[in-house]
C-alpha cells in the first residue's frame, strides 16, 4: 500500500466537494422519495383497484430493475422525448424513483401494521377518511418505520455512487478523478471511503438510536 | 315500543350479507329519545354487525336506518332506486353518533386530553379553548381530570373505557352505541365502566348497548332485545324477558328450563 499523506491532503478539498455533491443529491432525493413512497404507499392501501394497481405496477417495474438502467434510460431517453434535465436533476429523479418505490412497501407495511380500530375510531367521530389518515394512522405508522426509512436513507446514500457515471462530479467521481490525476490509489481512495462513512454513519447511528427508541410498543 | 316518544333510532327490514352468509336477515328496532337498549344474544348473531350497521361503518344491503330522522346510508333516488349517501354527508351523520369499541381505540399517541379534543376540533371545527373546556368538564365527569396530560398507554383497561366514552360524548351525540364494551377488561374494572354507563343513563342519553352483563341489563334497560342468528327473536322489559321470556331459543340461551307443557 502506498498512502501518502501529501497526495491525501492535495486531494482532500476536491473530495470534499464531491461530498457535498453526494450529500446534496441524497437529501433530494431521499425527500423526493419520501413523496413518491407516501403517495404511494396512500395509493397501495385506497379503495381505489386503479390507484392499487399503478402502484403495485411501480413497486414491481422498479424493484424488477437495476438502477443503473433506471439512471442511464432516463439520462438517455428523457431527452429524446424532448424533456432537457440537467444530469443531477436526472440523478436525482432516478435514485428518488428507485428509492420511492421502496419507501412505498414500508409506508404500506406501516399503514397496515396499525390496528383496524383506530380506523373504525376515528371514522365512527365523523372524521374523513384523508382526516383520519392525516391525523391517527400516519403519525402512528410513521413512528413504527423510522427505522426502515433510516436503512432506505443509508442504501440511498451509497447508490449515489452509482450516478459518476453520468457526468456528475460527487463523491466517487472526485476520487477516481483524483487517482488518475496523482496515479495514487489508495490516498485518494482512503479519503473516499472516510468521507462515504461520515454520511452513512450519522443515519446508521440515528438508526440504532431509533429503533431502542421504538422497540417497546 | 314507546309511542309518546319520537324514534331516535328506526331500523327497518334491515338485511347484510358477508359473502353468502346471511348476517343480518331483516332486523326491526326502534329506540326511543331517552330510552336505554339493551341487545343479548349468542356469539355470532349479528350484534357488532348491527351496530356497525347503524352508523354504516359497514354498509347493509338493504332495509332503512335513521337517526334522529334522518336517513343514513342510503338516500331515496329517482323512481324507487336508491343512491349510497355521499363520504361527506356519512361523515356528518356519523359525527351525531358514538360508538365505543370493545377494544376502546384510543389513540395512543395523543394524550387523553388530545384524544377528546381531536374530532371535536377536527370535525366540528370547535375552538381550541371550548373543546378543551369540555373535554375537561366529561374527564371530570368519568372521575379522570387527574389524567388529561396522561397517554392511553398508561392507563388500566377501564381508565382507558372510560375515556373513550368521553371521547364519545366530547362529540355531543344524538345516540351512542356500546359493543360489549366491558368484555376486554379484568372483573374487578367492570364496574368502574358501568358506573359511568348508569350515570349516562340517569343524564338521559339514548343508548344501545350490547353487553354480556346481565345484572347491569336488569338495572339499567328500558328494554331487552334477545338476538339469533340475524334475527329478532324477541324484546320486551327486563323485568318480563328475563324471567319469563316466550320464546324457546331465549330460555336456552338465558339457561332457563323449559317449563314443563303437561
Ligand atoms: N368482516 C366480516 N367478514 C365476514 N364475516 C363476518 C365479518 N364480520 C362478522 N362476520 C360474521 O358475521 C356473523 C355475525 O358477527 P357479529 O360480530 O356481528 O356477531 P356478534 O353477535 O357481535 O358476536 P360476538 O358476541 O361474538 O361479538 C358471524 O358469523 C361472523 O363470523
Ligand atoms: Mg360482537
Amino acid at each position: 500500500m502506498d498512502f501518502d499523506a501529501a497526495i491525501f491532503r492535495e486531494v482532500f478539498p476536491a473530495l470534499l466537494a464531491g461530498a457535498l455533491v453526494t450529500a446534496q443529491l441524497a437529501f433530494g432525493a431521499a425527500l423526493l422519495g419520501l413523496v413518491f413512497g407516501l403517495l404511494g404507499g396512500l395509493a397501495r392501501v385506497s379503495s381505489n383497484r386503479l390507484l392499487r394497481g399503478t402502484a403495485l405496477a411501480y413497486v414491481l417495474f422498479v424493484r424488477g430493475l437495476p438502477l443503473l438502467v433506471i439512471l442511464l434510460f432516463l439520462y438517455y431517453g428523457l431527452p429524446s422525448v424532448g424533456i432537457l434535465l440537467s444530469a443531477p436533476a436526472v440523478a436525482i429523479l432516478a435514485l428518488s424513483i428507485t428509492n420511492g418505490a421502496y419507501v412505498t412497501e414500508i409506508v404500506r407495511s406501516g399503514i397496515e401494521s396499525i390496528d383496524r380500530g383506530q380506523m373504525r375510531a376515528a371514522r365512527s367521530l365523523g372524521m374523513s377518511y384523508a382526516l383520519a389518515m392525516r391525523r391517527i394512522i400516519l403519525p402512528q405508522a410513521f413512528r413504527r418505520v423510522l427505522p426502515p426509512l433510516t436503512n432506505e436513507a443509508i442504501t440511498l446514500v451509497k447508490n449515489t455512487a452509482l450516478v459518476s457515471v453520468i457526468a456528475i462530479s460527487d463523491l466517487l467521481r472526485a476520487g477516481v478523478d483524483a487517482m488518475t490525476w496523482k496515479a495514487n490509489t489508495f490516498s485518494p481512495f482512503a479519503g473516499v471511503g472516510l468521507l462515504y462513512l461520515a454520511l452513512t454513519i450519522p443515519l446508521l447511528v440515528i438508526n440504532r438510536v431509533l429503533e431502542q427508541r421504538y422497540r417497546i410498543r | 315500543m314507546m309511542s309518546d316518544n319520537p324514534a331516535m333510532l328506526r331500523v327497518r327490514n334491515l338485511h347484510k350479507h358477508y359473502g353468502a352468509h346471511p348476517v343480518l336477515r331483516g332486523i326491526d328496532l326502534d329506540v326511543a329519545h331517552g330510552e336505554a337498549v339493551v341487545v343479548i344474544g349468542p356469539s355470532g348473531s349479528g350484534k357488532s354487525t348491527l351496530l356497525s350497521c347503524i352508523n354504516f361503518l359497514e354498509p347493509f344491503d338493504t332495509g332503512e336506518v335513521r337517526v334522529n330522522g334522518e336517513p343514513i346510508g342510503w338516500s331515496a333516488g329517482a323512481e324507487g332506486t336508491r343512491v349510497r349517501q355521499s363520504e361527506r354527508e356519512l361523515d356528518r351523520l356519523r359525527a351525531g353518533i358514538g360508538i365505543v369499541f370493545q377494544q376502546f381505540n384510543l389513540f395512543p399517541h395523543m394524550t387523553v386530553l388530545a384524544n377528546l379534543m381531536e374530532a371535536p376540533m377536527q370535525v366540528l371545527r370547535q375552538s381550541e379553548s371550548a373543546a378543551r373546556k369540555h373535554a375537561l368538564a366529561l374527564l371530570e365527569k368519568v372521575g379522570l381530570l387527574g389524567k388529561a396530560g396522561a397517554y392511553p398507554g398508561e392507563l388500566s383497561g377501564g381508565q382507558q373505557q372510560r375515556v373513550a366514552i368521553a371521547r364519545c360524548l366530547a362529540m355531543r351525540p344524538a345516540l351512542m352505541l356500546f359493543d360489549e364494551v366491558t368484555s376486554a377488561l379484568d372483573p374487578e374494572l367492570v364496574g368502574e365502566v358501568l358506573a359511568v354507563m348508569r350515570q349516562l343513563r340517569q343524564d338521559g342519553l339514548t343508548m344501545l348497548i350490547v353487553t354480556h352483563e346481565m345484572g347491569f341489563a336488569r338495572d339499567v334497560a328500558d328494554r331487552v332485545v334477545f338476538m339469533d342468528g340475524g334475527l329478532i327473536v324477541e324484546q320486551g322489559p327486563p323485568a318480563l324477558l328475563f324471567s319469563q321470556p316466550s320464546a324457546a331459543r331465549t330460555r336456552e340461551f338465558l339457561g332457563l328450563s323449559t317449563p314443563s307443557t303437561h
